[in-house]
């Protein structure tokens, strides 16, 4: 990989100062998004996933703060910049798409003058080039008759057809990356697969990367190039998707994969994985995944486990580091 | 739109039909009007006579049908006081107080929506502290003693504007105005402020915890996220989802301001319908009070409908969508 990522998140730390104490809710993640490439990201709620992609967009609500660590958009840093350098990249180099379309546009707005004023906000076009713009948006999105669309407001439209106008929002300027943050939860099931390929074929005609936030392993098997399983504000394992999901190598990623039902599956019932996630202010000492962890050794309730190579992946698991020492 | 209208209109009529009433039996039955009008050495054939010719021997019903069908054409008989027509009176003084009213009204509005935004954006700054403190003030302290507390400091120890009055007027038509000159409106600025303090710091802290409300919801995160300009998130998206409940709470507070303008226009002794109603109560001129009743009812009524109007402005989920999928 000589080759600059688009996106490089360096050993980055979120941490959210409280009455009891500091909390860290990302420690130190480290991962590379290529241009067009399709990360997804799972784990299960508070792992710190949808932290991790408004730390990328600098949209931390306070008291939330970057602690430590780099982000860099194309090599260059951009978690230091300022509001207003800030402001500008988002929408513009970086797009957002959050989880509840019914509430993500404004009621009081045409769909029509939320998507004109985020292009005139971006690039340099006369408000009749806008309006084009945004036509030929709504109807690659799927919206039909969209030029008549453009003046209805938010509630004339359904929850999937809201989804559809907030990717057209997302993209309307053109972002190298945009970060869906569980960008189907919110729908109907029967809509989700319908928005998650419309997304993909979207992004790949635009040659947008994605950063793919959920915990329905479904759809980053459907559509993600690489997958970050994330625990406890650290990345579990991080890998091609295929190897994750065919070999995973740390016991959390093996836990989830076992929990998933399977059309061809010949065992009856899913395993699961006991317990559950630490809250932030009691993170174990060591791994963070000891309590519940199957092949824990004295070392796991010692010391953290750095993500080391295995194969095409990485993981961070002592058990891991001992089998590819005694491998290689 | 239309029939939402006419409704509206049909309710509007009701209600003044039975604020008439109320004001008909205040007129009618609080002691005779007879009584009233006439001297103590009246014969009882006088006061007979005069009955007849006031109609107060008909039905009550037909005595009521010409009350209203008097009040629509803003007959409402002779002041027992002054000895003219109650219309003329009330007339001369309506200007006085609806121009005090707006004014203090654009005040409350003016001073009140951006000290609202501030303080919603900024919580923690020292300013909004100020702003959160004084506010604190305008709503405890009554009307009255901020009228002597700003008569003293700015008429008394600063003698920079005038303690009463409206200084010149201008007259157009029958309407009298002290807008366009310079005592007339120095006369102004101090029952203005006293009158609208209350609105202004309700209005302020309303539109706070409303602004406070709507910058935590989705749409505004996505606006941020679409790197819109913070003066666009702040003033068109944010604000625009806090007017519905600040125009209702304005529109009923117009309603008050000319209502209790009594106060204020004592204070400031404003030659007003204030001053003229409170001097009817004393004197128990009874048109005059009846006739105050009514023309506020009506302003309510009006200041209802206008805000009722301006929902289907400004919520587009109120309008009738007929585009809907």
């Amino acid at each position: 990989m000589t080759q600059t990522p688009l996106l490089s998140v360096r050993d980055l730390r979120v941490e959210f100062p409280t009455r009891r104490g500091i909390l860290k809710a990302i420690d130190g993640i480290s991962f590379d998004l290529k241009e067009g490439e399709v990360l997804g990201v799972v784990g299960e709620s508070g792992a710190g996933k949808s932290i991790t992609g408004t730390a990328v967009i600098g949209l931390l609500e306070p008291p939330g703060r970057i602690a430590g660590g780099e982000v860099l958009l194309k090599g260059e840093r951009i978690d230091n910049l300022s509001q207003q350098a800030m402001r500008k990249i988002r929408g513009k180099r970086i797009g957002m798409i959050f989880q509840d379309p019914l509430t993500s546009l404004n009621p009081l707005f045409t769909i029509g003058e939320q998507i004109i004023e985020t292009i005139l906000t971006h690039l340099p076009v006369s408000e009749r080039e806008a309006r084009e713009r945004a036509v030929a948006l709504l109807e690659e999105v799927g919206i039909p008759a969209a030029a008549d669309r453009l003046n209805a407001y938010p509630h004339q439209f359904s929850g999937g057809m809201r989804q559809r106008v907030v990717i057209a929002l997302a993209l309307c300027a053109e972002p190298e990356l945009v970060i869906a943050d569980e960008p189907t939860t919110a729908l109907d099931v029967s809509v989700q697969a319908q928005i998650i390929r419309l997304l993909q074929r979207v992004c790949r005609d635009h040659g947008t990367a994605v950063m793919l936030i959920t915990h329905d392993m479904g759809v980053i098997a459907e559509t993600a190039d690489r997958v970050a399983v994330m625990y406890s504000g650290r990345i579990a394992e991080i890998g091609p998707v295929r190897n994750v999901i065919k070999a995973p190598r740390h016991p959390y990623t093996v836990g989830l994969m076992g929990a998933i039902p399977s059309l061809t599956g010949d065992h009856d019932r899913l395993t699961q994985i006991p317990g559950t996630m630490p809250r932030l202010d009691s993170i174990p000492q060591g791994c963070a995944f000891n309590p519940r962890c199957s092949l824990v050794m004295d070392k796991c309730y010692r010391e953290r486990p750095d993500l080391v190579t295995a194969g095409e992946s990485r993981a961070a698991c002592w058990k891991v580091s001992e089998t590819e020492e005694a491998a290689g | 739109m239309l029939a939402f209208s006419i409704r509206r209109l049909l309710q509007a009529i009701l209600v003044m039909l039975v604020v008439a009433l109320i004001s008909f039996t205040l007129f009618r039955f609080v002691g005779d009007p007879v009584n009233q009008m006439v001297g103590v050495d009246t014969t009882p054939e006088q006061r007979e006579a005069l009955r007849e010719r006031l109609g107060l021997n008909d039905p009550i019903m037909t005595q009521f049908g010409r009350f209203i069908v008097k009040a629509a054409q803003f007959d409402f008989g002779t002041s027992y006081q002054f000895r003219q027509p109650v219309a003329d009176l009330i007339g001369k003084r309506l200007p006085a107080t609806l121009e005090l009213s707006l004014v203090s009204a654009i005040f409350a509005l003016l001073v009140g929506i951006p000290m609202g935004v501030y303080t919603g954006l900024h919580r923690d700054s020292v300013l909004s502290k100020l702003f959160l403190s004084i506010s604190l003030i305008g709503i405890s302290l009554p009307t009255f003693f901020i009228g002597i507390l700003l008569i003293f400091l700015f008429s008394v120890t600063l003698q920079w504007l005038p303690s009463f009055g409206r200084g010149d007027t201008v007259a157009i038509g029958w309407w009298t105005t002290g807008l366009l000159t310079v005592s007339g409106l120095k006369a102004l600025v101090l029952p203005s402020i006293t009158l609208g303090l209350f609105q202004m710091t309700l209005i302020m802290r309303l539109v706070r915890s409303e602004m406070l409300e709507v910058i935590r919801t989705d749409y505004i995160k996505f606006a941020r996220a679409r790197g819109l300009r913070q003066r666009s998130i702040n003033f068109r998206h944010a604000l625009k989802n806090t007017l519905v409940p600040v125009i209702t709470i304005t529109g009923l507070q117009v309603g008050s301001i000319i209502a209790f303008a009594i106060i204020t226009e004592t204070v400031f002794q404003w030659p007003g319908m204030g001053l003229l109603f409170l001097q009817s109560v004393q004197n128990v001129d009874i048109p005059i009070m009846a006739a105050y009743l009514m023309l506020i009812a009506f302003l309510f009524v009006v200041i209802n409908l206008i805000v009722d109007l301006l929902y289907f402005v400004v919520d587009p989920r109120l309008r009738a969508d007929r585009a809907a999928l």
